[in-house]
Formats: structure tokens, C-alpha cells, sequence
């Protein structure tokens, strides 16, 4: 398995994942037009029956086989050549897994990666069918099951295009340059003198011209181009346009299906009482009342998690019915007495103070320049300043669901709206104790990801519970249950200290920081963040200083602590570019001038990584570079009128900046504090993430992570008491709403270097640029999140 | 158990369910209607929006006991072949990051535009901040019912 993002191994180490060899290919989960007469279908599909539904749709007989020839170019280790399958007809076109071409034209595209919002079935697609020449209108986009013949289908690390793009380009070339020698060869004619072009090849010197339709049978007859030339940049058609989405029309009709929405034949519905804390045991239980419940069939013990539970189920009393309602009502009526075990003595507010005690104290040194100590005692001024950021949770607008069969033959087939359909294949394996051949994940869309639908939890209550009820089972989770048992962001607390000379630069740098590690997740007894978690905006600090120590202190989890949108770079971010506000404040600068001074001159900081970046990235092609965070800061100020604005009273502005995934954000917010509120009137954003692919989507991502970062900063906190989670819905965990979201303006850098990440970049500049306006407006700085004024 | 006649979307359907059972789960799980989503099950969110003899209400929120003859309307039912302006502007302003408010967000704004076809930023931000959006697509919510707003006009 290659790992998608060096900066968090733990995801597939705590996994022990094995790349499969793809065997098994069960078609689609969703067929859609990109037309205007789209259907959803949503089955487990024999081959016979993908035919008759296609034929109903109007569309291709096609069965995408197993292909062969597709290999990723940079993951040799990870993609299976699947065996190659006996022709359905000599009609067809397969030249690999993801792309196929009827002879009447259509042209079908597999998706294999996970659709949460983030845009990737209206990204990739048009990708490869720009590489592909084909039109888009005639493009049907089919959704991959969970395979390993696919490659990496493990959406998150906001890797879907920028670890892959040139794969899927190759995946659209490799159709291409062989539509172009069937064309050629058909004519007696050099390939080289022939070109494609929207779904047709053409011969301009002696005027031929075929449809690609016409050449799918000769083409699928053509040698599989090892490295196939890719179109020059100029020629793009789709990448880099605003492309519709894919699925708009099927949601604003409420046909799209989401895990949610799945119905089987038969089907159960479940929902499980889980111990109100990770690691607790069940004692007894008594089910009378519940099973009094109309429409209660049973209630199930599932086995309870150890306090390092992974991935795998929590495990509890799992109410079954006949609907949702009743498992719900069943579930009401539960006598169960738990022991809550060595986590009830789990206090966020005595939490928070051990956090602070760690970083009040010298850590473990993480990185050195200098000696940061020595200069503080010849600076001519020094600030410190603590930051405090608590639990998140990922809330999801879709709560956790799944359903899975169980069947006789001891195979188990699933539907999930999960991030990692291969990740959920295997832990339902291991969970199931079958091998993971036997069972098929079906990705639906997801109503929302952020990183909560990468774990498979309640995919495997599914299974577990669909296994002991001989039926199939959908699981729902209450939305209780998605904020109390969520893999929650870590709180964490920091402590930063700087120096100056008398010209009010900076000397000396002194960041502490201490969270519980996701690795506690997997491993008991974990007290030091991962190497890969402090990549994540805490060692890499951009900042020109001569003297620098960057240190961890200890921190031991008492809850799941799993990745959230940005992941560390939500707290590093916030005090990184709160702190430097809190300097330019100091010496009387303004932000943006003492910001870029912060930077220093335009230079790449690839030596900072002694092998490789801290997000996979291609250092080499796309350095990490104080030029870039430079160029979106001012920018930014510029399209904001920083400076120029004549601010009214109680009004002030911020900026901050951040590098993540591969990608630069800057963002400008302008706010009004009036009567201990706070309103912000108007946010400029710019993204620089090279090369982009679906520019609407780019600035979608920018919007939304707005509204997620500006929902952290003014309503973000999850607590605890006795070890439970005092927050249970949308009333206490509260969400950003229209009136609060303000004038958004979003820019994005033309650009081609290589592509950088979408999904998650835009979200660790927000809440510090927030706070830095807070700071401009008012004179005091903001220290801690949820934002709260003095 | 009893016996409750629906009329949703123009179609009557005999249901049997628990008087106390909210029409949410009567629509999804029942009846098979999917489009009507769970969010929150406590009035929060407005994911399970439908309209009640064409105001919004909370589906979540009222039992099927309650509904008597009230016409329901999903978001299936909003328009013959998916054409409503709304819709239209959805997609053409591409409103929807992952979708699953939308449904609920669409209803909304229908039943807004019904009772204020003109309305002002004002009135969206009002109306529209009862519904939540994890995504974050309120701004091109906005943008979609005021373009929105104009066709319906014609
Ligand atoms: S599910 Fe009804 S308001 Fe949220
Ligand atoms: S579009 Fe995802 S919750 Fe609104």
C-alpha cells in the first residue's frame, strides 16, 4: 500500500494492510449521465443485470472488466494489474480499469475515489476525459467498488488529484494515443500525422475523420502505449475550467443515494448504545422493555473495544428493528450498567491544565537552529503567549451508516459512505475473521467526510450485527452518537515565546506544543506526537529567524483521537499566525508588513525535510517555498484594500497564511466587534495550488473551509466529564450559519506548477486570521478557541 | 399500531406505523421516499425539511399521528422532471459540495420565495439561517434563490 501521506503513516501501518490482487469486480453502485437525463442506480449488480439496467438507461452495454495495462507510473507497489478478462464482445474498448468506449460512442469513466463534497466525481472524470479527448457530454461517470486493482482509494490527505493527476491523465492518454493508431492504421496513414479531438480522430491532410464510436472495436486491437504522450497544456479542454458537478441534479431532485438511503431486500435496521467510554466493560444488561418496543426484533451484545480501539467496532448493545424509528426507541428503553473503566476519570477542564503544565515545561527538542535560549537573554524585548485550542468534532451533515449482508456463503457485501473502501475491506475482514476477498464495499456518496468516514467503525457494527441476525442490517448512528464517539480532533495547548532586537525584528523562536497523538488510537500508552503529526504545520514554521527550538511536551489520550479536516495544522495554524499578529502588535507594525518580515526572502525551505516532505509531497518539482506563501499573503491584502480600507469603529483586519498539502492559502478577514460580538463583514481567501483541475471546486473548497474554520473558531468545543462527552447535537455543538457568514471573495493563483491539495488547505488560516482582526479591532489578542472575548 | 392514509407528493399512501413515529422515518424507511434526510432528529438542522400544504415544516419533528390530511411534498415531488428554478440554479451555480442539506435547504427557500417572491439579502439570511450546512454552501445558496427568485418571476 503506498502511503498516501508520509506525514501519517499510522492510518495503514495501524491498518497492516497488504496490497490485494483485484479478482473480483462487482459493477457499479451509480451510473449517471452527464447529461441531462441522468438516473441513479443503485445495486448490487450481476454482470447480466449491469446490462439490463444499462440497456434501460439508454446507454452502453459495457462491462468494464478487468483491465490490463494500467499501471500507476510512482506506485508500482501499489497498483495490481488485474488479470485480464475473455472479451464480453469485440465491440469494446477497455484499455485499463478506469476508462471504456462503446461503439456508440459512450464513453464511461470509473470514479474510484471517495465523493464527499469535496468535488473528486467532477474533477476526475473531466481529467481523464481531457486526456481521453473525449467529449464530456457523452461521459457516464460509474463509481468503483473498493478494490485493489484500482490503486489508492483512500480519500483523504486532499490527495485525490495531486497524487495521482498524472495517473489519471495516463488512465485518458492511453485511450487516446490508441483511437489514434486504430484511426491510422484504418487509413494507411502515420499515427503521428492524425490527431483526436472531441470525440473524433481526424486525418486533416486528406480530410478522413472517424467517430471515436467507430473506432472502439480496432482501437481495443491496438498495442497498450507504455507512455503515452500526454497534450500539451494548451490543449486542455476541461482541466483547469469550471466544470458542472456531476451529481447536482441528483441531489437537488433527492435522487442522489447516499450510505443513508441504501435499501436491501430484507433489510434490518440497527443502531447500538455504545459504553459511554472507550476501554469501559458491560456488567449486565436487561432488554425487557426494549424488546416490548413496536417493531423491536432483538438486541445483540457486540463485543466492547479495548481503549486502543483502531478502527475497528466499538462494540455494545446493538438494538434491531424493523425501522430506524423503533431501533431508536428500542435503544431509549435500555437497562445497562457499564464499567467505564480507567477513562472516567477523564476531565477536559483538569485535562487542559496538564496540557498547559507540559508546555510549560522543556519538551522534546523537534528542531533546532541556533540557540534560541541565548538570544532571548540578549533580545532587547521578548512576548510569550499560551494557546488553547479544545476537542472537535467531525459532524458530518450524513451521521455514521452502514449496511452489510451477511451471507450464507460466508461472504459479506457492504455499503458505506466511506473515505477507504480498501482500508474498510480489510478491518471488516480482520473483524469478521474471513478473508477479505469475501467481502465487497460499495461506496456510496458521502454526505460529508472530513475524515470521520476514513475509519470503519460502524461499517464493521454492520457486519458484525448483520452476521448475528442473519439479515441484512443497516446501521445508523444517532447524532449523539456521531459527536460522543467520534475520533475526535485533539485539543491541544502551546506556548510560544519571542525575541526581538531594538528594530522590533525577530531573534529568537520558542513554540511548544502538546496533544494526544492519533497513534493512541492504536497503541496503548502513547504519550509523544508522530513525527508526521508535527510536520503538520509545527516543525515546518516558514519563519526567517536565526534562533528556533520547536518542542513536544507529553500528552496521554482518553478518547478516540482521529484526523479532522487539516488535521494538527487546525492548532498549529491558529497559534503560528496568532502569535505573529501578538509580535507585530508588539512592536507597533502592521500584520501584513511584519507577516512578510516573518517569511523572509523568497527561498525554498526543502532543506528542512532531510528526505521528504511532510505530505508526500514532490519537493523536488514543487519545493516548499517562502516565495509562494508570500505571493498569496499579498495578494490577499491587495484584493482586500489592506490598508487603504478606512475602518470603522470596532472594525479591524487580519491576515494569516499557511503551506499544507502541498498548497499556499492566505486569508483576510475583516470583522466588527460591537457589543462583545463578533461579526466578520468580509473574507478574501487566495489559493495557490499549482495546477488545478476543476476550478469551481477549488473555490468551493476555499468557501466551505471558510465556514468550517469560521464554525471552529466561534462554536468548536467538545468536553468531557466522567470520561463522557457533555455535547450531544447541534443545539451545544453549534454550526455556522448563513447570517454569520460573511462577504466572501475567493482568488486563485494561476499557476502551473504541480498540483497541490484542495479539500484541506484552505482551513488552518482561517481561524488565526480571525483573530488577528479580532486583535487589530480591540488591542487584545485572542489566545484560545472557541473565540471569547475579554 | 395504526392505520394513517399519506398523501405525499400527490400520491396516497396507506401506512401502518406507531401513532408517535415521526414523519421522517415514515418517508424514508416506510414509504421509501430517500430524499428527505436525518440531520439531527431534534429540529436543528432542517435536513428533513418537507412542506406541509406548502409550508415548511420539520419532518423530524412531527408524528405521523399529527399530519391528518395535510398534503406532504418531498423533494421528489417539487417538480414533474427536476426543472423547478431552484433546481435549476442548484445546478447551475453548483450549490451543492456533498448534497445532504440540500434537499431540506431547496424546500426552504421554495417555501421562503412562495410568501416573499422578491426577497432581500435580509430575508435569505433570516429564513435561511434555520437551516445548517456542515459544507458550508450558504453563500451559493444565496446567490442561487436570489437568481432563482428572478425566474420565478417570469
Ligand atoms: S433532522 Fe429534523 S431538523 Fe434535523
Ligand atoms: S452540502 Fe454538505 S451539508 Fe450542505
Amino acid at each position: 500500500m503506498k502511503k498516501i501521506s508520509n506525514g501519517l503513516p499510522f492510518m495503514l501501518e495501524a491498518l497492516g494492510i497488504d496490497p490485494v490482487t483485484g479478482t473480483k469486480f462487482d459493477p457499479f453502485t451509480h451510473v449517471r449521465n452527464n447529461g441531462r437525463d441522468s438516473r441513479t442506480v443503485i445495486l448490487n449488480l450481476s454482470r447480466r443485470s449491469f446490462l439490463k439496467t444499462s440497456a434501460l438507461a439508454g446507454g452502453s452495454v459495457f462491462v468494464l472488466g478487468l483491465g490490463t495495462g494500467f499501471r500507476a507510473q510512482d506506485s508500482p507497489d501499489v497498483m495490481e494489474t488485474g488479470t485480464r478478462e475473455e472479451a464480453v464482445s469485440d465491440s469494446e474498448f477497455r484499455p485499463n480499469v478506469f476508462v471504456a468506449l462503446h461503439e456508440n460512442g459512450d464513453v464511461f469513466i470509473v470514479n474510484s475515489r471517495s465523493e464527499m463534497g469535496q468535488g473528486v466525481r467532477s474533477s476526475i472524470p473531466p481529467l481523464i476525459a481531457d486526456e481521453m479527448e473525449a467529449d464530456l457530454e457523452r461521459v457516464h461517470v460509474l463509481q468503483a467498488d473498493g478494490d485493489a486493482m484500482y490503486g489508492d482509494q483512500n480519500t483523504d490527505g486532499s490527495t485525490s488529484i495531486r497524487n495521482f493527476f498524472d495517473d489519471w491523465r495516463k488512465a485518458g492518454a492511453t485511450a487516446r494515443v490508441m483511437l489514434v493508431s486504430a484511426a491510422a492504421a484504418d487509413w494507411g496513414v502515420p499515427a503521428e500525422e492524425c490527431e483526436a479531438e472531441n470525440h473524433v480522430v481526424y486525418h486533416r491532410a486528406s480530410g478522413r475523420e472517424a467517430a471515436y464510436g467507430d473506432l472502439a472495436r480496432m482501437a481495443a486491437e491496438q498495442p497498450v502505449p507504455e507512455d503515452p504522450a500526454f497534450k500539451p497544456r494548451e490543449k486542455w479542454r476541461y482541466i483547469g475550467k469550471e466544470i458542472r458537478g456531476t451529481d447536482n441534479r441528483d441531489i437537488a431532485t433527492g435522487k442522489a443515494v447516499y450510505g443513508l438511503d441504501v435499501k436491501v431486500p430484507g433489510m434490518l435496521y440497527a443502531s447500538v448504545e455504545h459504553c459511554p467510554t472507550i476501554g469501559g466493560t458491560l456488567i449486565s444488561y436487561d432488554a425487557a422493555e426494549t424488546l416490548k418496543v413496536p417493531g423491536v426484533r432483538e438486541v445483540v451484545s457486540l463485543p466492547l473495544a479495548s481503549a486502543s480501539p483502531g478502527f475497528g467496532s466499538l462494540g455494545g448493545l446493538a438494538v434491531v428493528a424493523e425501522n430506524t424509528w423503533a431501533a431508536f426507541q428500542g435503544r431509549e428503553k435500555l437497562i445497562a450498567e457499564w464499567d467505564l473503566g480507567d477513562n472516567a476519570s477523564y476531565e477536559s477542564a483538569a485535562y487542559r491544565e496538564t496540557l498547559e503544565a507540559s508546555v510549560k515545561a522543556p519538551g522534546k527538542v523537534i528542531r533546532k537552529t541556533g540557540d534560541e535560549a541565548a538570544a532571548f537573554d540578549s533580545a532587547a524585548t521578548t512576548i510569550e503567549a499560551s494557546y488553547y485550542v479544545p476537542m472537535l468534532a467531525h459532524t458530518p451533515m450524513e451521521v455514521p451508516n452502514a449496511t452489510a449482508w451477511f451471507k450464507d456463503d460466508g461472504s459479506c457485501e457492504c455499503w458505506a459512505p466511506t473515505q477507504d473502501a480498501q482500508g474498510a475491506r480489510a478491518t471488516v475482514a480482520q473483524t469478521l475473521e474471513i478473508e477479505e476477498s469475501k467481502v465487497t464495499i460499495h461506496i456510496t456518496l458521502l454526505g460529508g467526510g472530513f475524515g470521520r468516514k476514513s475509519k470503519p467503525d460502524f461499517i464493521c457494527e454492520a457486519a458484525l450485527i448483520s452476521r448475528a441476525v442473519g439479515a441484512p442490517v443497516k446501521v445508523t448512528w444517532k447524532r449523539e452518537d456521531c459527536i460522543q464517539f467520534d475520533y475526535f480532533h485533539s485539543p491541544s495547548a502551546q506556548y510560544l515565546k519571542a525575541g526581538f532586537d531594538e528594530d522590533g525584528k525577530a531573534v529568537s523562536w520558542l513554540h511548544r506544543t502538546a496533544f494526544p497523538s492519533i497513534s493512541s488510537t492504536f497503541a496503548p500508552g502513547v504519550k509523544y506526537a508522530s513525527e508526521g503529526e508535527l510536520n503538520l504545520g509545527f516543525t515546518t514554521v516558514p519563519y526567517d529567524i536565526p534562533n528556533m527550538s520547536c518542542e513536544n511536551g507529553e500528552a496521554i489520550a482518553h478518547v478516540r483521537i482521529g484526523w479532522l479536516r487539516s488535521v494538527c495544522n487546525i492548532h498549529h495554524s491558529f497559534a503560528i499566525n496568532a502569535f505573529a499578529g501578538e509580535m507585530a502588535h508588539s512592536v507597533g507594525r502592521d500584520q501584513v508588513e511584519y507577516l512578510l518580515e516573518l517569511l523572509g526572502p523568497s527561498r525554498s525551505l526543502n532543506d528542512m525535510f532531510p528526505e521528504k516532505g511532510p505530505y508526500g509531497e514532490n519537493l523536488e518539482e514543487a519545493p516548499y517555498h517562502t516565495g509562494r506563501l508570500r505571493a498569496v499573503l499579498e495578494r490577499a491584502a491587495r484584493e482586500s484594500g489592506w490598508g487603504s480600507q478606512a475602518l470603522g469603529p470596532g472594525e479591524g483586519m487580519g491576515a494569516a497564511v499557511h503551506y499544507s498539502f502541498g498548497s499556499y492559502v492566505a486569508w483576510v478577514m475583516r470583522v466588527k466587534v460591537e457589543n462583545n460580538t463578533v461579526r466578520v463583514v468580509r473574507a478574501d481567501g487566495v489559493i495557490d495550488c499549482g495546477t488545478y483541475v476543476n476550478a469551481d471546486r477549488v473555490r468551493a473548497q476555499m468557501e466551505g473551509n471558510l465556514v468550517f474554520g469560521l464554525t471552529l473558531a466561534f462554536n468548536g468545543r467538545i468536553t468531557a466529564t466522567n470520561g463522557s462527552i457533555n455535547q450531544s447535537n447541534f443545539h451545544n455543538y453549534r454550526l455556522l450559519r448563513m447570517e454569520q457568514t460573511p462577504e466572501t471573495h475567493i482568488y486563485l493563483t494561476e499557476s502551473e506548477m504541480i498540483p497541490g491539495g484542495v479539500g484541506e488547505p484552505g482551513l488552518p488560516p482561517v481561524s488565526p486570521a480571525l483573530t488577528n482582526a479580532i486583535l487589530a479591532a480591540t488591542g487584545s489578542p485572542v489566545r484560545e478557541l472557541p473565540v471569547r472575548l475579554a | 399500531m395504526a392505520t394513517y392514509v399519506l398523501t405525499v407528493n400527490g400520491v396516497e399512501h396507506s401506512v401502518e406505523a406507531e401513532p408517535k413515529m415521526p414523519l421522517l422515518w415514515v418517508l424514508r424507511d416506510v414509504i421509501g421516499l430517500t430524499g428527505t434526510k436525518y440531520g439531527c432528529g431534534i429540529g436543528q438542522c432542517g435536513s428533513c425539511t418537507v412542506l406541509l400544504n406548502g409550508s415548511p415544516g420539520r419532518s423530524c419533528q412531527r408524528s405521523i399521528s399529527s399530519i391528518g390530511d395535510e398534503r406532504i411534498t418531498t423533494i421528489e415531488g417539487l417538480s414533474e422532471s427536476g426543472d423547478h428554478p431552484l433546481q435549476v440554479m442548484w445546478d447551475e451555480l453548483n450549490v451543492s459540495q456533498c448534497g445532504f442539506c440540500q434537499p431540506g435547504q431547496i424546500l426552504t427557500a421554495f417555501a421562503m420565495l412562495r410568501s416573499r417572491p422578491n426577497p432581500t439579502d435580509a430575508d435569505i439570511d433570516r429564513e435561511m439561517s434555520r437551516n445548517l450546512c456542515r459544507c458550508g454552501t450558504y453563500i451559493r445558496i444565496k446567490e442561487a434563490i436570489k437568481q432563482a427568485a428572478g425566474l420565478v418571476e417570469d
